[in-house]
């Protein structure tokens, strides 16, 4: 049997795995693994600017490919810094192993340089984690870091290696386990039968029936079903933040994302349905509102969810079906196809009719501002029109976010990315990163604003070193806007530490000092041809700085501790 | 409501500490927890006590489920079961207390383990609310040191927590 460092093992164990690109940066612990990268050429290395945007880099190549994410940090702030991003990717359920470097085993425990208790530290933020005890575990472990990360509900998984298992010196027999079993993890393959049973007898005999999907249903890979079972029953949809994709947004059965900042016509459906068909979506509380038992008081509610601990956690469904979306949405259409019920035709049109009438009262209707200003949403339009709905979209956390979820309108799974859960400023550029790596050739746009991009804006320069032609539209209001609109709406307008307009960046010339393009709008008369421009631009990285109406809210809103129907429709509007 | 799970689980590093903070990080409630290898070394079982109305229970049962290294687990509670904890309680023993506390012992079938010519040490097993009742028998006399194993627990009959 070939003999191999714990170093070398590693990385051609990562190789044997299937992986092709890791995210990272160098630092003591992890120097051996570093040359272990150098003497090979089957992995490729990202050098990120901080570890946390190696986190987020492959998150995002996670959630455009459906392929796990990889990371390697070395050892202390290496690691620290590192949590967020895992967190983030916890949060939203991404497949992700991270491996962090550790000091040596003996000097584990005594406060060594850079030793920071890895393991203790990502323990509330990952889905397991490993320390490696001896270099020949090496394989054994990789390969169920990787079974665990994506099967079950996915999540990243941690690989704590001290620094003296990876000793180049010390060489030992390597071979990669084909299959792996783990007796205390077996995540469940399939639904119950009896359980659909039951869902498809209660959605055949619906009234007013929604089918409310979330970020399950695009890591399950039940898009495409998700479409044929809503299209069979010809039942609205209503898609979470996370679910943006699953079912596509310029069709005439989808009502716009719900919640928070959900569409008129979405919120009141679910606020009136009486059948509420939930998958792969967790009932969080930026869809039911704080105050759960005003949520949709006439519903009965089944639920589809891998994960258990899902169902009956905030509201109790009353058909549960535990298993991955796809076997189960394929037996439930099956179920639909044979059943020797019909839907009743009648109800269905007069839920139609009520919907049309939601609808008619264009929640989404932008009022162009006075003047040539710019709104934030004509800028996401604008973006939209000039990559004819193609392209793959990160976003950072905000008014911005909002926007693009609002007004990009996505017809394919995996081309929206952005932090749902977490909600992490400074995630959508190395989330862009790593979903430009994973398709060089594709349009790979970030929707941020001036407040997330500074939050990683040492990214550019990873750009510059990977030539990625990212473009990047930075809806600049000159504040802290989705903070700046609960201080309006809630505190008085108090601005609280979320504005600096006297102290922002050029950020043109911030781009250009990176080696980028850098084009400012101003003027709406201007918008669409300068982001036509920009987008026509597709071997350099475009950061377009966009001044905006610093005015604007994003509506609608839902009213703190109402129901699914009680929101803000605009700052004079309300249900 | 009180509740005792009994888990089994991965005899490893780091099994116990993800059980437990599980408890602290959602905000659940841990009374008691005793853990020790079972007769197969590769498995430990773990016994905590906690209380919740039965929604938080159930997302408990769920979350334990969900940790990697928790193989198999059951709630005690459910059905009928045996649950004993053992206490070694240090009591003053001197004068006219001497025989009262020994007194005591007897009736609640306690064994004294150690004897100085100033102290007791007993050593007693059962419920919870059995060695609850002792010390609050034993409000007249002075309490030195109480150490408390927690519960353990199995299920009556032909129920079996195993692989």
């Amino acid at each position: 049997m070939e003999k191999l460092s714990g170093g070398d093992m590693l990385i051609r164990a990562l190789h044997d795995e299937g992986v092709e690109i890791i995210f990272g940066y160098p630092g003591g612990a992890a120097l051996h693994i570093y040359d272990a990268i150098f003497n090979q050429d089957k992995v490729d290395h990202v050098l990120v600017r901080h570890e946390q945007a190696a986190t987020h880099a492959a998150d995002g190549y996670a959630r455009a490919t459906g392929k796990p994410g990889v990371v390697l940090v070395t050892s202390g702030p290496g690691a620290t810094n590192a949590i967020t991003g895992i967190a983030t990717a916890f949060m939203d359920s991404i497949p992700m192993v991270v491996i962090s470097g550790q000091v040596t085993r003996d000097a584990i425990g005594s406060d060594a340089f850079q030793e920071t208790d890895m393991i203790g530290v990502s323990r509330p933020v990952v889905k397991h984690s490993f320390m490696v005890q001896k270099a020949e575990d090496i394989p054994g472990i990789v390969k169920q870091a990787f079974h665990i990360a994506v099967t079950g509900r996915p999540g990243p998984v941690v690989i704590d290696i001290p620094k003296d298992v990876t000793d180049p010196g010390e060489k030992y027999p390597y071979e990669y386990p084909e299959t792996i079993k783990i007796r205390s993890y077996n995540p469940p393959t399939k639904g119950h039968s009896g359980q659909i049973k039951k869902a498809v007898e209660i959605l055949m005999n619906a009234r007013k029936p929604v089918i409310y999907s979330g970020g399950g249903v695009i890591q399950g890979e039940g898009a495409t079903l998700l479409t044929e079972l809503a299209k069979t029953l010809e039942f609205p949809v209503t898609n979470t933040l996370m679910g943006l994709g699953a079912y596509p947004a310029t069709d005439k059965q989808f009502l716009g994302m719900l919640g928070m900042h959900g569409t008129y016509e979405a919120n009141m459906a679910m606020h009136e349905s009486d059948v509420i068909l939930a998958i792969g979506a967790r009932f969080d509380d930026r869809v039911t509102n704080s105050d759960v038992s005003k949520f949709c008081p006439d519903a009965t509610i089944l639920h589809i969810d891998i994960d258990p601990a899902s169902i009956s956690k905030t509201v109790t469904a009353h058909v549960p079906i535990v298993g991955p979306v796809e076997p189960v949405l394929k037996e439930m259409i099956d179920q639909v196809k044979a059943s020797n019920q019909k839907v009743d035709k009648e109800a269905l049109d007069a839920w139609w009719q009520k919907i049309d009438h939601w609808r008619e009262r264009q929640c989404l209707a932008v009022t162009p501002a006075e003047g040539d200003i710019i709104k934030p949403q004509e800028a996401v339009q604008a973006l939209y029109e000039a990559t004819n709905g193609q392209a793959y979209i990160t976003s950072d956390v905000g008014q911005h976010q909002m926007f693009a979820a609002q007004y990009y309108h996505f017809d394919l799974p995996r081309r929206w990315i952005n932090s749902g859960g977490l909600g992490t400023m400074g995630f959508g550029l190395p989330a862009a990163m790593g979903v430009q790596l994973a398709f060089p050739d594709a349009t790979v746009a970030c929707v941020t604003g001036e407040g997330s991009i500074q939050m990683n804006i040492q990214e550019l320069a990873t750009c510059k070193q990977c030539a990625l032609p990212i473009k990047i539209l930075n809806l600049n209001n000159e504040a802290l806007g989705m903070v700046k609109q609960w201080q309006d709406m809630q505190y008085g307008g108090r601005h609280s530490a979320s504005t600096y307009a006297d102290s922002l960046p050029d950020f043109v010339a911030l781009a250009e000092s990176y080696g980028h393009t850098g084009i400012r709008i101003e003027k709406r008369s201007e918008l669409q041809e300068k982001m036509n421009v920009a987008m026509a631009m597709k071997d350099k990285l475009v950061f377009i700085d966009v001044a905006v109406d610093q005015n604007e809210h994003v509506y609608p809103m839902a009213i703190k501790g109402g129901a699914m129907s009680e929101m803000f429709l605009s700052k004079t509007e309300r249900t | 409501m009180r509740r005792i799970v009994s888990v089994l689980m991965e005899n490893q590093p780091g099994a116990l500490s993800r059980v437990v903070g599980l408890f602290s990080q959602r905000n659940y409630n841990i009374n008691s927890l005793t853990v020790a290898p079972t007769e197969d070394p590769t498995l430990s079982r773990l016994t905590l006590t906690t209380v919740g109305d039965d929604r938080k229970i159930e997302q408990i049962i769920k979350h334990l489920n969900k940790v990697v290294d928790v193989a198999k687990l059951v709630d005690l509670t459910e059905g009928s079961h045996i649950e004993r904890e053992l206490m070694l309680i240090k009591v003053k023993a001197t004068g006219a207390q001497r025989a009262e506390v020994k007194r005591i012992c007897d009736i609640f079938r306690g064994d004294v383990v150690d004897v100085s010519p100033t102290m007791y040490t007993i050593q007693l097993t059962g419920t919870s609310e059995k060695l609850d009742g002792f010390i609050q028998a034993l409000a007249g006399t002075t309490i030195l040191e109480v150490a408390r194993t927690g519960v353990s627990g199995i299920a009556r009959g032909e129920k079996i927590l195993t692989l």
